[in-house]
């Protein structure tokens, strides 16, 4: 449904514009190029899904994006503009203020993120203090309102109480409630129900749906669960390796996928819904940093390789109406993959 | 594909809970509490549920890594809670297991031969140069190279460890593989060459699983029946097909409708449970999810309902369904 609304959109007000961004880590072994030259762009109250496996430089493109590399060891280059400013480099100051305020983020495990010696009302306090010019009162009365907008019974008690004490179904709406305290314009959500049980996972997208619905937050989803994607995204990115190798509508990435990774991925996802005996898999590993193939990153364990593929690396180019895709399939005109699609 | 293997009779795991000045027990977690099942020979058997729900106590309990606190565990007519250590050890060589992690179960400074020739030596299997043998073929049965016998498991990837920790459960020729959460801590594309290759070696030497896990789309993969557990007690046990298709337990139907399913265009009705699971050292009274349950009678929560056959092989605890 959100998706239509977002088609008929024709004032593209983008939130989040991300250009060329490169994240390179200095080690003892040599520089590791997380992120190598990722783009794309966030619209207002829209939820993007970033997919890929370990490794594939997802969750360091949000760090990024946060302003949480730590320094001098991550470099950053390119561009990150949040409604139109650039924000890539800014001083720890200036990204304070960003931080809550504008761009909030959530984390696969609560509990790393809250800090156990606080109480919850403690640390919501804490936060909303630090934002928005309120009253010691009324910032604890803004907590409480946020708890109970995430769902959370006795909001009050909850407030005296520590982290510990909580089930981590609800530290990880006292997390969401931390982050919305502030009416941030972009949540970031790195793996946020990765850690919960199925049951506990519902409620929490659930939640987010409707907090996105309520406020009209633009969602960047991180995770690598292509069920979380289905039901929770409009449009999705998918990583490979520190590039984009597919960018389309959620309906499209599903229906249509254009690049073998994005395929061998579907393919080898064990369904709910059926009991098909053998499952796809992809051969091979993702390569480390160190042996990373010269030409497209995929090539190793591609099936459709080519010459091309070993030699020079493909770029992202559109394969159909907002749908970009990165495989010298594309490129040159090479013999149909499509009969595979099904 | 009928003879029962293994038999688990009314097994129970209680631990103890210290508590007061004189540290006494003051309490019970009861994290199995009294779950009978049968697996049959070649079958997988797969027991899922969520976090606490007893499942990879059960899996431990049937290997005597933990101690049952009471029940039978009767592997090929053979009761193996009566067996004293040195019995029982001798007896592992039919029982194996596989954990998530494989790099906590895989011992950082042993080469990987040493690892694969660890249960051969233990269980007094051949002399030095069959054993050798014996660590190549294995390494090449689970897909791993054998110039790759000198290198130690960080050297290897998740999924490679994952093969390795496969091919020690393998090496001493067992008849039953417990397998808890194998391919949960994997990628999706690892994870589908790890399920595959768990496929193949059923196939190939006859083995029987019991497959722990909480991903249900994994379980409707791999399993041939299906066991659902919550705190601690077996509440739903079906064919693959029957479970998926007529859940009748109505912790079972949530469960199934909570996971995502990768298709945008999926519909279905979405039971959202309320709450959290309750804890297992004070567990509800009567059926422990009826403080979950959106069908709750009056007698779910005086009574604890029977696993009761309803027809196929189909087992429910649950008031609704005697």
């Amino acid at each position: 449904m959100d998706l239509d609304k977002a088609g008929e959109n024709v004032e593209e007000d983008y939130v989040l514009e991300v250009d060329q961004l490169k994240t390179i880590f200095r080690t003892e072994d040599g520089d590791i190029p997380a992120v190598s030259g990722v783009s794309f762009s966030l619209k207002a109250g829209e939820t993007l899904g970033i997919v890929g496996e370990s490794g594939s430089g997802k969750s360091v493109t949000s760090l990024s994006i946060m302003g949480l590399i730590p320094k001098p060891q991550g470099r950053l280059s390119g561009s990150i503009r949040y409604k139109g400013k650039e924000i890539i480099n800014l001083s720890e100051g200036e990204m304070r203020e960003i931080r809550g305020n504008e761009i909030s983020m959530i984390f696969q495990e609560p509990m790393t993120s809250l800090n156990p010696v606080f109480t919850i009302g403690n640390q919501m306090v804490e936060a909303v203090l630090l934002h928005m010019e309120l009253s010691k009162k009324e910032a604890e009365q803004r907590a409480i309102e946020m708890l109970r907008q995430v769902g959370i019974p006795r909001a009050e008690e909850i407030m005296k109480e520590y982290p510990h004490q909580l089930s981590g179904g609800m530290r990880q709406r006292v997390m969401i409630a931390m982050a919305m305290s502030c009416n941030p314009s972009i949540l970031i959500a790195d793996e946020p129900t990765t850690a919960l049980d199925v049951t506990i996972q519902a409620q929490i997208l659930d939640l987010m749906r409707n907090l996105k619905k309520d406020f009209n937050t633009s969602i960047l989803l991180i995770t690598h669960d292509l069920g979380v994607v289905a039901e929770m995204c409009d449009r999705v990115i998918v990583m490979y390796a520190g590039k984009i190798v597919e960018e389309s509508d959620v309906r499209t990435l599903f229906k249509n996928p254009n690049h073998p990774y994005t395929k061998g991925l579907i393919k080898s996802t064990p369904r709910l819904t059926s009991e098909k005996q053998r499952l796809y898999s992809i051969p091979g590993n993702v390569p480390s940093f160190k042996e990373m193939p010269k030409g497209c990153k995929f090539v190793p364990r591609c099936e459709y390789a080519k010459d091309i593929c070993y030699k020079n690396e493909p770029e992202l180019v559109y394969v159909g109406e907002d749908h970009k895709s990165s495989c010298w399939l594309n490129i040159e005109q090479a013999p149909s993959i499509e009969e595979d699609a099904s | 594909m009928t003879e029962a293997i293994l038999k688990v009779e009314k097994l129970k795991k209680y631990y103890p809970i210290y508590g007061g000045v004189l540290h006494k027990t003051i309490g019970y977690v009861k994290a199995v509490d009294g779950v009978s099942f049968e697996v049959n020979q070649g079958e997988t058997l797969a027991l899922v549920g969520e976090s606490g729900c007893g499942k990879s106590t059960t899996g431990r309990s049937i290997l005597r890594l933990i101690e049952p606190t009471e029940g039978r565990i009767i592997f090929e007519g053979e009761d193996l809670v009566s067996l004293n250590d040195e019995q029982m050890r001798k007896r592992r060589r039919d029982l194996q297991i596989i954990f998530q992690d494989p790099f906590a179960s895989l011992n950082p400074r042993h080469t990987v031969q040493r690892i694969l020739e660890e249960p051969l030596i233990v269980h007094g299997i051949g002399d030095k140069n069959e054993r050798k043998r014996k660590v190549v073929e294995l390494l090449e049965t689970v897909g791993l190279n054998k110039e790759q016998i000198k290198r130690y498991p960080h050297q290897f990837s998740g999924g490679q460890r994952q093969r390795i920790g496969i091919a020690r459960a393998l090496s001493v020729n067992p008849k039953l593989i417990v397998a808890d959460e194998p391919v949960s801590a994997l990628d999706v594309s690892i994870q589908s060459q790890v399920l595959n290759l768990m496929e193949d070696l059923q196939e190939k030497f006859g083995l029987t699983y019991i497959f722990i896990s909480h991903d249900l789309s994994v379980v409707r993969h791999i399993a041939s029946r299906v066991g659902v557990m919550y705190l601690g007690s077996l509440v739903e046990l079906a064919d693959k097909t029957e479970l998926y298709d007529q859940p009748l337990h109505p912790y079972t139907q949530a469960l199934l409708s909570a996971v995502p399913v990768p298709d945008p265009d999926f519909k279905r009705e979405r039971i959202i449970l309320s709450g959290d699971v309750p804890s297992p050292s004070n567990p509800p009274a009567g059926c422990k999810f009826h403080t979950r349950c959106r069908y709750k009678m009056d007698v779910c929560t005086k009574e604890v309902p029977d696993l009761v056959d309803v027809g196929n092989g189909h087992y429910i605890a649950c008031h609704l369904h005697r």
